[in-house]
């Protein structure tokens, strides 16, 4: 059992850190492991926002040495960004072994990615212009207080709270997932994907990268690879239904759209708030709720539905 | 098959004669509604008492609720619950129970009594396992909606999700709108009636009862097969739809009745008795 949250304005911006933070908060007996948020500020085509974690929360109490790995691996990042010709505008610690990067590149995202990943214990977590992507164990309010996302100004957003039942309590293993190497692509899921390991394989040999033993993060590199082969989002999570087995709701965002998807068999709950100005949805009601004191009209989607829907 | 003496005949526990496909009630959900249980409260429903729910946990507004109902109070309006979970369960009561917002999981689940009147609308498993009452939701439900019931009318004046009615053991659930797949699953009795769409696997391995479709139907399950409209249902439909102020879309008329085909599940060839185990 996880929790997933989804919400966009359309035609306007929120402070959707707060938002998600509620929302997410009001879904924590749905899982206490972990939480993670995927928000998506204002975009700008020519930079990029990378977030990047150089070691997991646990190695950090591990030893006393992972204290001087961590500075020996930033070093190393630094130099490999400067090597390929990024040009980092910015960089700042959110945590010790949690950094964001604000930079400027032209070339092929996914050698960057590869490149950077290849520095021992080193996950990318997101890439993107819009998209900045924070997860990280505890609960809503402690991981945003922790990584400071009240406020953040944006028009869409999605997180999850996840009740570990597939693999481990990690960093690794908490969603949302970044589509890699898709700038701006994230996905949170809820649910039990049943062939996860063939499917895996099929994908590995087609030379895409798994960071965890986590079966959604299948989610998020079969939608990859359909886009890579020429699919849309709506075709690319069409195409999921019918391909991926188990029982999943899951939620994807791009730069400027937010979709959802229901397994055939609806064993996984999805409320859903539609109106002009603003889409939210949630495993619970309860989580719209958290931010609509008034009365509204929410539905549940049914068995193998797909929305998109646009900022 | 009809005229065989059965060893619970001569037991004195029934004297109904079973004939295959027909539908035979071995208990009534009226009759069941006439029953109180000793312990319940003896309440006035011209009492009524209200309170706002905003900052109260779950617990706390059914405690509150039971406080109410040992006063004396036979009409009590709950308002902003704010779709929390497990609210206005395990009343066994006669009362009159208001909320005037919207339930999340579990409401109103393990009744046996309340006439309950919800403004807003329902998480997943509203009512299940409800014995006798009404419950009467304005908006949309969730799935699992009224699974398992045993009695009562459940009310649903919107759409609702996924598997409605599963293991219904009878009563009625009244869908004012759509329905999602596998409605009616594992029926054993009871009626159903969905005034607009029904999903896929509709009343799949229903042992009895019977499914009222308004709109259109996606699919039927295994063992489930269109049954005769009678003067009798169309009679029933019309008071029952007109009670509860439901409309199919096409019009009583155009129904589609659905029963228990009986080549999978059944108890007709089970000793009433034994029905009465079971059930």
């Amino acid at each position: 059992m996880c929790g997933i949250a989804g919400l966009i304005h359309r035609g306007k911006s929120s402070d959707v850190g707060s938002e998600m933070t509620s929302m997410l908060q009001s879904l924590k007996h749905r899982g206490p492991d972990s939480t993670g948020f995927a928000l998506y500020g204002a975009g700008n085509d020519n930079s990029y926002v990378m977030r990047l974690n150089v070691a997991e929360q646990e190695d950090m109490r591990k030893s006393y040495e992972i204290h001087q790995q961590v500075k020996d691996r930033l070093v190393k990042v630094d130099s490999r960004l400067a090597e390929i010709g990024v040009n980092v505008t910015n960089r700042e610690a959110t945590t010790e072994y949690s950094h964001r990067y604000h930079f400027n590149f032209d070339g092929d995202m996914r050698k960057l990615a590869d490149y950077i990943e290849d520095v021992d214990g080193t996950e990318i977590l997101s890439i993107g212009s819009a998209l900045e992507l924070i997860k990280d164990l505890g609960d809503a309010t402690t991981v945003s207080e922790q990584y400071n996302l009240a406020g953040f100004k944006g028009t869409h957003a999605i997180g999850h709270t996840r009740m570990a039942t597939e693999s481990d309590v990690d960093i690794r293993s908490a969603h949302p997932y970044w589509a890699y190497p898709f700038n701006d692509v994230s996905v949170v899921h809820n649910g039990q994907l049943t062939n996860y390991w063939t499917s895996r394989r099929t994908m590995e040999r087609l030379g895409h990268r798994f960071m965890s033993n986590c079966d959604s993060e299948l989610i998020a590199v079969y939608i990859a690879n359909r886009m890579t082969l020429g699919d849309d989002l709506e075709s690319a999570m069409q195409r999921s239904i019918e391909e991926l087995d188990g029982v999943f709701t899951y939620l994807i965002a791009t730069s400027d759209k937010l979709g959802m998807a229901k397994d055939v068999m609806a064993a996984k709950p999805m409320v859903l708030y539609e109106s002009d100005e603003f889409v939210g949805l949630a495993s619970e009601e309860v989580a719209i709720r958290s931010i609509f004191p008034n009365e509204i009209d929410t539905f549940d989607p049914y068995e193998g539905e797909v929305r998109v829907w646009e900022i | 098959m009809g005229n065989i003496s059965h060893k619970s005949h001569n037991m004195g526990l029934h004297e109904e004669q079973l004939t295959g496909r027909t539908q035979q009630r071995f208990f009534s959900a009226e009759e069941g509604e006439n029953y109180t249980y000793p312990w319940a409260h003896d309440v006035d429903t011209d009492k009524s008492a209200e309170f706002d729910a905003d900052d109260m946990t779950p617990t706390a507004i059914n405690l509150k609720i039971r406080e109410l109902l040992i006063d004396g109070h036979g009409t009590i309006t709950v308002h902003n619950p704010k779709a929390r979970h497990g609210i206005g369960v395990g009343i066994l009561n006669r009362v009159n129970l208001n909320f005037v917002g919207s339930l999340g999981y579990f409401g109103c689940g393990l009744i046996d009594g309340p006439n309950v009147r919800i403004s807003g609308r329902v998480g997943w498993s509203c009512a299940e396992n409800m014995m006798a009452g009404t419950v009467i939701i304005e908006k949309n439900a969730g799935s699992t909606f009224g699974a398992a019931i045993r009695g009562g009318d459940l009310v649903c004046k919107g759409s609702v999700g996924s598997r409605t009615g599963i293991d219904q053991k009878g009563g009625t659930i009244i869908v004012g709108g759509d329905t999602g797949a596998f409605s009616g699953f594992m029926m054993q009795r009871g009626r159903m009636v969905i005034c607009g769409n029904a999903g896929k696997n509709l009343g799949d391995s229903m042992y009895d009862g019977t499914i009222y479709v308004g709109g259109k139907i996606a699919d039927l399950g295994v063992d489930c097969v269109e049954g005769e409209m009678t003067d009798i249902d169309r009679k029933w439909l019309t008071e029952k739809l007109a009670l509860h102020g439901v409309e199919p879309a096409n019009g009583i008329e155009n129904m589609t009745k659905l029963v228990s085909g009986k080549q999978l599940w059944n108890y007709d060839n089970l000793e009433p008795s034994e029905k009465k185990l079971v059930l």
